[in-house]
């Protein structure tokens, strides 16, 4: 089994509500969910979507076909009805929507009559939608009704009842009235973990330890610091909300020197006004990581859509030379380990850290088995007291084999800690000779990068060992390209090369990747983006030209239908 | 007890009789007297003379960006709020490129002591009119004089409600200590306007200028008055008010964080004990 749930309508009805109770229904029962959003960058109005997709096998993307339409406003039909599967059905409520349609695959039910008569109140319309999807599913009610009581377990008993009785009503009603339903969703063994990208990156900096998050609001970027926030009492982290992200990565750099684990987090367009603040870390060695959440651009662009355009922005931008470290989570899972990974290479090689993410990572819920908690990397690099107090002498650029400096807290011994944004010496003192700069870059850019290149991870290759085809991705694609080749692999000996280190460029010492690619009849490189930036890299790196491209650059992540197809064009092409 | 070698840093770079060394002078006077230790103070400055500042002192010391003192100031305030933080800035790095963050500094009302060295003109970039550079000054970028209105950082600052609003005189560096003493004893952020003569590129607001103008605002005067402070603030030409404008009793913005209530930030280990529990709340 395959379902895929949409529910559509306007900002403000309430669709996240009733999309996330639902996958956390499905997760908790048992199943495999991905979910993804489609949404308008206003408050109220215009027309949304939150699709969720459930399985009893491992699922990672979203599809085109759908199963079940909740369509809480009228324009979901046109623009929907169409995606129906042959077994699909559409719920509504004719009076809220003013309109009957007589189509056998669409289901009239009073979500707000049924509100009002069993939960008393109308506000509970989507508890009874919520309880007739379950319905149509041939699914019990009892994890829903533990979820509502999580839910609403502080505004009292009366409340829980009545969302209950609202939700045991939309239920009973959807297996009364679908006569036409054929779904059929057993549970399965025990809970999942349901986790969207973006909450897997606050949990990621949680877990590293990261005392202070500053940031500006800023799509989609905002999650990690709403996650954090809510966190900031039990673990002990600040969050400053900064006046504009100028403010915010310098808050950072200033918490990072103090002697704190510091982190922040914005878009592109925010990004673009960090850029000196990167460069200041990379001359002042203060570690610092940095979320970076794309959308497409150019300026304001596409504010809640998706795109991978920011790699060569990532990547180059910046005055001057230093090294940095950009990593591009393909998942919830990798995006967990991978900031616990940036706040560990941050803090020991005193560098700006980059995590790029985009709309569609940061959105999808994924599930997992669980995250490991004893896989997290968490060495305290900084000196501290004793430490500090026993040292004769401290400066805080001292010149090293390894091109690292002992990063020390100010205050903790009388040993002084400076450090400068201009050209300095080992003690942190503004130079203008031309003996210290050539030491300090050889320090901070090529005794350090080495070293930082041997912590890097190659591509993760998925498929066949010895592919004739190979898709290539970065990032958020990685769920959707490995769909492909699990589809694929029927017919065709393919496999993926998945790049979620980027740079610097993974080497060829842990796993020869270019031999596969190499080998290859035939290479695709797969991006959200119109000129090919990772395709780009590639060559700068290795020289690699890939074979064909497959670029989408309008607004909208792949879906697996489409992907498989424009795949499909490509090896047919052969 | 500190003393004045403790705080004996790099030969200063600046032209000979620059207001600045009168600055220098007198707050290292104003530590030693209050017995702060040099590793007990960060100083972080900005770009500009006023930026070099904390290399000519000996302190931890973060010398950042132009117009980005405060937020660096502010970010060490909140991760460790045991340790004094004095940002040092020119009109031109606080008033010009990083008015915003001026205004969120003061607004948070974080205990951060921001001595702002104003010779009202660029003297690194040599010589262009800054933001509090008087209309009417002719410089080689301005060369039909500086049209726009000359920004008045005490009016703001009082507007705003700051903590604590001084302006004092680098050619009066008796006064100025007392300035910078109560500046640093005050809780809150707290702003000093120090009148300080470029010799070199303004010939117009001159040590003589100043000695001209300048009087010490008599000790009656009731600086938490907002509307009498606001008063003075204006007062800008024949006669120019030294001294504390105004002051409040604003709760600083480092009680109010319940998460460092007990200790610095920067005095709690990460305690992730707790992990497998946060991690449940996503089953």
């Amino acid at each position: 089994m395959d379902y895929t749930i949409k529910i559509g309508g306007e900002a403000g009805q309430g669709i996240q509500t009733i999309g996330d109770t639902l996958a956390r229904v499905f997760s908790r029962t048992g199943y495999h969910v991905f979910t993804h959003q489609d949404y308008e960058s206003r408050i109220r109005g215009g027309h949304n979507f939150f699709q969720i997709r459930f399985s009893d096998k491992p699922v990672m993307s979203s599809r085109k076909k759908i199963d079940i339409l909740v369509a809480l406003d009228k324009e979901s039909i046109p623009l929907h009805e169409k995606e129906l599967s042959e077994s699909g059905q559409i719920i509504y409520d004719s009076a809220s929507l003013k309109q009957k349609y007589d189509k056998p695959q669409f289901l009239d039910i009073p979500f707000v009559n049924l509100a009002v008569e069993h939960g008393g109140n109308k506000i509970m319309a989507n508890t009874v939608a919520t309880g007739a999807v379950l319905g149509m599913l041939g699914m019990e009610l009892g994890i829903l009704l533990g979820i509502i009581k999580d839910i609403f377990g502080k505004k009292g008993e009366d409340i829980i009842k009545a969302n209950g009785d609202a939700a045991v009503a939309g239920h009973d009603f959807a297996v009364k009235q679908c006569i036409t339903c054929s779904f059929s969703a057993a549970p399965l063994a025990k809970p999942r973990m349901l986790i969207a990208g973006i909450d897997s990156i606050g949990l990621g900096a949680v877990a590293s330890g990261c005392k202070f998050y500053s940031a500006y609001p800023m799509t989609p970027s905002t999650g990690i610091m709403n996650y954090i926030a809510g966190k900031g009492k039990e673990y002990g982290i600040i969050v400053e909300q900064a006046e504009d992200e100028i403010a915010a990565i310098n808050m950072a750099l200033g918490a990072s020197f103090a002697g704190v684990r510091a982190m922040t987090g914005t878009a592109g367009g925010g990004f673009a006004l960090m850029v000196e603040g990167l460069s200041l870390a990379g001359m002042t060695e203060t570690p610092i990581v940095i979320a970076l959440g794309q959308r497409p651009a150019p300026a304001t662009g596409f504010p809640t859509r998706t795109e991978q355009a920011d790699l060569n922005f990532a990547l180059y931008t910046s005055h001057g030379e230093f090294p940095r470290v950009i990593f591009a989570p393909g998942t919830p899972e990798q995006a967990f380990y991978l900031t616990n990974k940036a706040f560990d290479l941050a803090e020991k090689y005193q560098i700006p850290v980059i995590i790029m993410f985009d709309t569609y990572l940061s959105d999808s819920e994924w599930t997992f088995e669980g995250f490991d908690v004893s896989k997290l990397r968490n060495t305290e690099y900084r000196l501290r007291g004793e430490a500090m107090e026993k040292l004769s002498e401290y400066k805080r650029h001292a010149l090293t084999e390894s091109g690292v400096s002992p990063l020390a807290i100010p205050g903790e011994s009388k040993n002084l800690v400076v450090t400068d944004s201009d050209e300095h010496d080992e003690e942190g003192h503004i130079v203008e000779d031309a003996e210290t700069r050539i030491k300090m870059v050889n320090k901070r850019l090529f005794k350090k990068l080495p070293l930082i290149r041997q912590e890097i991870e190659p591509p993760v290759l998925y498929g066949d060992s010895k592919p004739d085809i190979v898709v290539v991705g970065w990032g958020s694609n990685y769920g959707v390209m490995r769909e492909c080749v699990d589809t694929l692999s029927k017919n065709v000996k393919i496999a993926m090369l998945h790049f979620s280190e980027i740079y610097p460029f993974p080497s060829m010492d842990k796993f020869d990747y270019m031999k596969i690619l190499n080998n290859a009849k035939l290479t695709i490189c797969i991006e959200n983006n119109a000129t090919g930036q990772f395709a780009r890299l590639m060559r700068a790196e290795t020289g690699f030209e890939f074979k064909a491209s497959i670029n989408r650059f309008d607004g909208r992540p792949f879906l697996l239908e489409e992907l498989l197809e424009e795949i499909d064009a490509n090896i047919r092409r052969l | 007890m500190p003393t004045l070698d403790d705080y004996k840093g790099q030969t200063p770079t600046w032209c000979p009789g620059c207001g600045n060394f009168g600055i220098l002078k007198t707050f290292k006077d104003t530590v030693v007297e209050l017995g702060i230790e040099p590793h007990q103070l960060t100083v972080v400055s900005g770009i500009g003379q006023a930026g070099k500042f904390p290399h000519y002192i000996k302190c931890n010391t973060f010398n950042g960006l132009h117009g980005r003192t405060l937020p660096v100031a502010t970010g060490i305030r909140l991760a460790n709020h045991d340790m004094l933080v004095i940002a040092v800035a020119g009109d031109g790095d606080c008033y010009g490129e990083g008015g915003n963050h001026l205004n969120h500094a003061i607004r948070r009302n974080i205990n951060v002591k921001l001595f702002v060295h104003d010779n009202q003109i660029y003297g690194l970039t040599k010589g262009q009119a800054s933001p509090t550079s008087m209309e009417g000054m002719k410089t080689k970028n301005q060369p039909f004089g500086v049209f726009s209105e000359q920004l008045n950082p005490m009016a703001l600052a009082v507007a705003l409600d700051c903590s604590f609003v001084a302006r004092g005189f680098a050619g009066d560096m008796e006064h100025l200590k007392g300035l910078m003493k109560e500046a640093i004893n005050h809780k809150g952020f707290s702003l000093v306007d120090i009148l300080q003569p470029c010799v070199t590129f303004n010939k117009i607001n001159t040590y003589e200028w100043y000695r001209q103008r300048v009087y010490h605002i008599e000790p009656e005067y009731n600086p938490e008055n907002r509307t009498e402070a606001f008063k003075r603030a204006l007062e800008w030409g024949d006669r120019i008010p030294v001294g504390i404008i105004y002051r409040n009793s604003r709760q600083m913005l480092e009680e109010r964080i319940p998460i460092i209530m007990d200790k610095p930030l920067v005095k709690q280990l990460p305690d992730l004990s707790k992990l497998e529990t946060t991690l449940k709340e996503f089953y």
